[in-house]
């Protein structure tokens, strides 16, 4: 990784080429010119992966097993916006077991992926380390807590995807096999542990020294009738956005920018968005359990809290949700007469939204007559925050140019990953363009 | 020969992505080791994931531990480093990860959380192609017969 933050005139600049503890290639560069940020750039050039390309000709039955290669932190995720798109197009619904066991399968993702950020990438910045190998050798408990936590999570995942990473047991109308309840019982002693674990973990985040910035995000997220959401509901925000995953691409538009090979998101007419677990707190903090509301009060995590650092609360508080709701899917768990529902090929569109660990997943599928998919459009959570993280970048700068280089160089590297961001991830869209010039 | 009671418990774990070409080496020879039945012997797989490695092992466990390599070094070279006592030297390097969790990282966050085991010796076989697709170069499946040889010797004594 090469780091500079240099002054030169009446100009300074901070600049990462190469972001550490993100998942995957990115880098971060802002101009400061007589005093003032005139630009902020959160540079992704991992190269782009075509995801959305060669889906095109593949069975509508392949979508799950090919866009869970697109991460293997969030392979889950990818899954399950990708069937219930799928579902949609097919005019599917699963039944009451297998929806319960999709719940279960997130949250195993969300506790594998959070326990990995909150200990491993994130709280090393609050506390001054360069990781969390060294962050281990001073906090060794806290760390051992977190590695234990996220194994809990991989092995929800493991068991009921038939693997860690990339699992093989997701297929549109559910699963290709479910388990007997006395596969899943082993699990629980392991979850009453995890939900003391992450009531620890989300007061010792909320102790965490917490640098000061606000703004007036809009923030987006699911948000369901009854439940904390995973897998369904409406898009709404805190400035009264409120639409279904069909009218996502009407409300949301996507720009390509030179210093990106991810497209950037905005909402129509607005502007930048936040997603997230801070996103889904604050618009869904009535959905949390008793117990995950309390200890959010408790470490001041209430709607609408806008300071983007207290992110890591938002995840250590998902977690403990995560593993009661586990718990709970668990002690009622009957398995279902058929592992999925029966689905026929049809042409049509469709569309899914879903709540990956970092935010909404949007995927929506055309496909003809025999299931075939003409074409494929994939969102992804970092791909719709990036804006939001210039905007951090560009207001925390200029609250900040009294630190020294160096140590504003770090805050802006912390700034980029309180929203956890997958690059990886974001980079999969077809925009080729071919210019010959003669 | 040491009496087989008073050998150490013994781990033989290998690393690595069979579909990553080469990268798929420490999961074949583990197998390989696996495949004996030996008595007392331990073999697990790790693929991806690195942290897992964490709690694999207990102290008491003498580990052998198989990854591939990519330096400086030809195809199918077998590098053998002691890590017991101090960090995996930079060279040979171990497989990039996009998630920057490996096995030198893991094998130092075990060392921080002081749950090393007694003993942790680390095969790299460098590798030649890690492009997506199942199947090693046939310098580093010509490598692995070598490695399970040299790991069952170092078994034996």
């Amino acid at each position: 990784m090469s780091a500079r933050a240099k002054r030169g005139g009446r100009g300074r600049s901070v600049r990462v080429d190469y972001l550490a503890r993100v998942e995957g290639e990115g880098g971060l560069a802002v101009r400061v010119k007589n005093g003032e940020v005139v630009d902020a750039k959160f540079k992704i050039f991992e190269p782009p992966r075509f995801f959305e390309a060669f889906l095109r000709g593949r069975d509508f039955t392949e979508a799950p097993d090919i866009t869970a290669r697109i991460c293997g932190i969030c392979p889950v995720a990818y899954q399950m916006s990708a069937v219930h798109a799928m579902e949609n197009a097919l005019g599917v619904r699963v039944d009451v077991a297998l929806r319960a066991l999709r719940r279960l399968l997130y949250c195993g993702e969300w506790m594998g992926s959070h326990g990995l950020h909150v200990f491993m990438l994130h709280a090393p910045d609050f506390l001054g380390y360069e990781d969390g190998i060294r962050m281990a050798k001073d906090h060794g408990e806290v760390v051992e807590r977190g590695l234990r936590l996220k194994k809990v999570g991989n092995r929800i995942v493991s068991l009921l995807g038939g693997r860690e990473i990339h699992p093989i047991n997701v297929r549109v109308g559910g699963f290709y096999r479910v388990p007997a309840r006395s596969e899943l019982a082993p699990l629980e002693d392991d979850l009453r542990w995890a939900v003391e674990a992450a009531v620890e973990t989300v007061r010792w985040t909320a102790g965490l020294p917490f640098p000061d910035l606000e703004q007036d995000y809009e923030f987006v997220s699911l948000r369901h009738p009854d439940e904390y959401p995973f897998n369904e509901g409406r898009l709404v925000s805190n400035r009264g956005l409120d639409i279904s995953a069909g009218e996502f691409e009407n409300a949301i538009e996507e720009t390509h920018v030179r210093h990106s090979t991810s497209l950037q998101a905005a909402i129509r007419g607005r502007g930048p968005y936040f997603v997230g677990p801070l996103a889904r707190v604050n618009l869904n903090f009535d959905r949390l359990s008793p117990l995950a509301r309390g200890e959010a009060e408790r470490a001041g995590l209430v709607p609408i809290c806008r300071n983007p650092f207290k992110s890591i609360v938002a995840r250590a508080v998902e977690i403990l949700w995560a593993a009661e709701e586990a718990l709970r899917i668990i002690g009622t768990y009957e398995a279902p007469e058929a592992p999925a529902v029966e689905v026929r090929p049809k042409a049509g569109t469709g569309f899914g939204l879903t709540e990956a660990p970092r935010g909404t997943l949007y995927h929506r599928y055309r496909l003809d007559e025999a299931g075939g998919i003409r074409d494929a459009v994939i969102v992804p959570p970092t791909s719709q925050n990036q804006r939001v993280i210039e905007s951090d970048l560009r207001r925390f700068v200029q609250q900040n140019l009294h630190l020294a280089d160096d140590d504003l160089r770090w805050r802006c590297e912390q700034v980029v990953r309180n929203y956890d961001p997958c690059i990886s991830c974001s980079c999969h869209f077809l925009k080729l363009t071919v210019e010959r010039e003669s | 020969m040491k009496d087989r009671a008073a050998r150490p418990p013994t781990l033989v774990i290998g690393v690595g992505n069979d579909y990553g070409g080469d990268d798929g080496v420490g999961l074949r020879v583990a197998r390989e080791i696996g495949a004996l039945g030996l008595d007392g012997l331990r073999v697990v797989t790790v693929a991806g994931d690195c942290t897992r490695l964490v709690g694999t092992w207990t102290r008491e466990d003498r580990v052998f531990l198989v990854d591939a390599a990519f330096s400086s070094s030809v195809p199918g070279a077998i590098h053998r480093m002691e890590a017991t006592d101090g960090p995996l030297p930079e060279e040979p390097l171990w497989r990039a990860s996009t998630h920057s969790f490996g096995v030198a990282e893991a094998i130092e966050l075990a060392r921080a959380l002081r749950q090393m085991p007694r003993r942790l010796v680390v095969y790299g076989v460098e590798g030649k192609t890690f492009t997506p697709g199942f199947g090693l170069s046939r310098e580093v499946d010509r490598s692995v017969d070598r490695v399970v040889r040299r790991i069952l010797e170092e078994l034996r004594s």
